[in-house]
């Protein structure tokens, strides 16, 4: 729950949603828009997940970048373009893929091997 | 959609047909370039295509590549009017034979009725990428030789949204490029959706639209993508493994895939998803196109990051 406001938190409310379209929406639609119902539950989801875990997953960011020696994503990409970590590509994708994790642990956790 | 455009519509199309009569026009799902609509005319079902208001390029290559794949005896539906450059029905358009079939990837992966296909599908897909990369290039003039690499960076700079994995597997395909296995004609999104499956099996290969020069090995490499596994647990379509589709290409074709070669076709095509994913999304932030479901398709782009980090590392291995 967030100061100053009440319950229900951001994601009680949003998970109220999801309820609904899940229990009184999903059954009384079919075809496109069912299948349109089944990605905003989804992306429901995604929010919730987010919500519950983003903090942690965004100081685990911060940190590989800072190990990194380089301030955003974009600046990594630009060094790794420019072929200032050609000699460690495979090194580099080992330190990048917790955090590739974290954000598949969010999108999509089933997908996780 | 009105009655009236749908009347006016179905006689524009029996004109065209030089049919007796048209009916049961209605409009089906389709896809970013195209409408596609469904009729029946003088007892046969048929499919029409028509360009989308306001995409540049009409139906490019696909009406010649259809008529040729269909010479070349792969498993396609029959083209019957190329509306290319007919006003009949103010954009252009193509009305091929309707095939019967079932083209969503996770009932033709899962649903009972399909048992008998899927034991059939992975060697079917092997043989109808043999054949199709036996088409002669030169009957199909419009097709161009199309740089994938560079294509792919040009449409992830367009959205300006970097991502240090990509730049990896972008560097890793530039200093491990195979050498060409040839140059054939390519169908471009060779995969489950993009098929007619029926009880048998595969019965048509649809969507030519990204057809083009290239390595025949783009093809399979495509086809591998976990993406287009849509869940199932094996390479190859989802159904199948490497070598199951390998043996049903060289038997069509003498030529044994060459597994090195494939994989780096499946390293790029997975690239490749994940950029059409942030374009994808874009096409929803930047307000051309406003939909959730493809705002939602953004938060794809780490499965690709996730697969590349797979695939790269157990290559490295």
């Amino acid at each position: 729950m967030t100061a100053p406001h009440d319950r229900p938190t951001a994601s009680e409310l949003l998970e109220s949603i999801r309820e609904w379209l899940e229990r009184d929406v999903l059954a009384s639609v079919e075809g496109r828009l069912q299948f349109h119902t089944r990605v905003a539950i989804n992306s429901m989801n995604i929010v919730l997940r987010e919500l519950e875990l983003g903090a942690a997953q965004e100081s685990t960011h911060a940190s590989v970048l800072a190990d990194l020696h380089v301030a955003s994503d974009a600046e990594l990409a630009a060094r790794i373009r420019d072929g200032k970590h050609d000699h460690e590509l495979m090194q580099l994708l080992a330190v990048l893929k917790p955090v590739v994790e974290d954000k598949v642990r969010v999108a999509n956790p089933t997908y996780l091997r | 959609m009105t009655n009236d455009v749908v009347a006016e519509m179905s006689e524009a199309i029996r004109t065209v047909l030089g049919a007796a009569s048209v009916s049961q026009l209605r409009r089906l799902s389709g896809g970013a370039s195209r409408e596609t609509w469904r009729f029946n005319a003088d007892n046969s079902d048929f499919v029409l295509q028509r360009v989308r208001n306001g995409t540049p390029n009409g139906l490019g290559a696909e009406p010649a590549v259809l008529k040729a794949a269909f010479a070349a005896g792969v498993p396609v539906p029959e083209l019957v009017i190329d509306g290319s450059e007919s006003t009949a029905l103010e954009r252009p358009f193509m009305i091929v034979r309707a095939v019967a079939g079932e083209t969503i990837a996770r009932k033709i992966l899962r649903d009972e009725e399909f048992t008998t296909a899927r034991s059939h599908l992975v060697g079917q897909l092997g043989r109808a990428a043999a054949q199709l990369h036996r088409i002669d290039p030169s009957q199909v003039p419009g097709l161009v030789v199309e740089d994938q690499i560079r294509r792919y960076r040009t449409a992830l700079d367009t959205v300006g949204e970097p991502h240090p994995v990509f730049e990896v597997a972008f560097r890793w395909l530039e200093q491990n490029m195979p050498i060409s296995t040839g140059t054939s004609v390519v169908h471009g999104d060779y995969r489950l959706g993009n098929v007619m499956v029926d009880h048998n099996g595969l019965s048509a290969i649809l969507d030519w639209e990204l057809s083009h020069l290239g390595d025949p090995m783009e093809d399979l490499g495509w086809l591998c993508v976990r993406a287009w596994r849509f869940g199932g647990a094996l390479p190859a379509a989802g159904l199948g493994s490497y070598e199951e589709l390998f043996d049903a290409y060289e038997a069509e074709s003498g030529v044994r895939p060459d597994f090195e070669v494939v994989r780096w076709w499946e390293i790029l095509g997975t690239l490749k998803w994940g950029i059409i994913c942030i374009s994808q999304a874009h096409t929803h932030l930047s307000g051309l196109v406003r939909s959730h479901e493809l705002a939602a398709i953004g938060r794809r782009v780490c499965e690709n990051e996730y697969d590349l980090i797979e695939l790269l590392l157990e290559d490295a291995q």
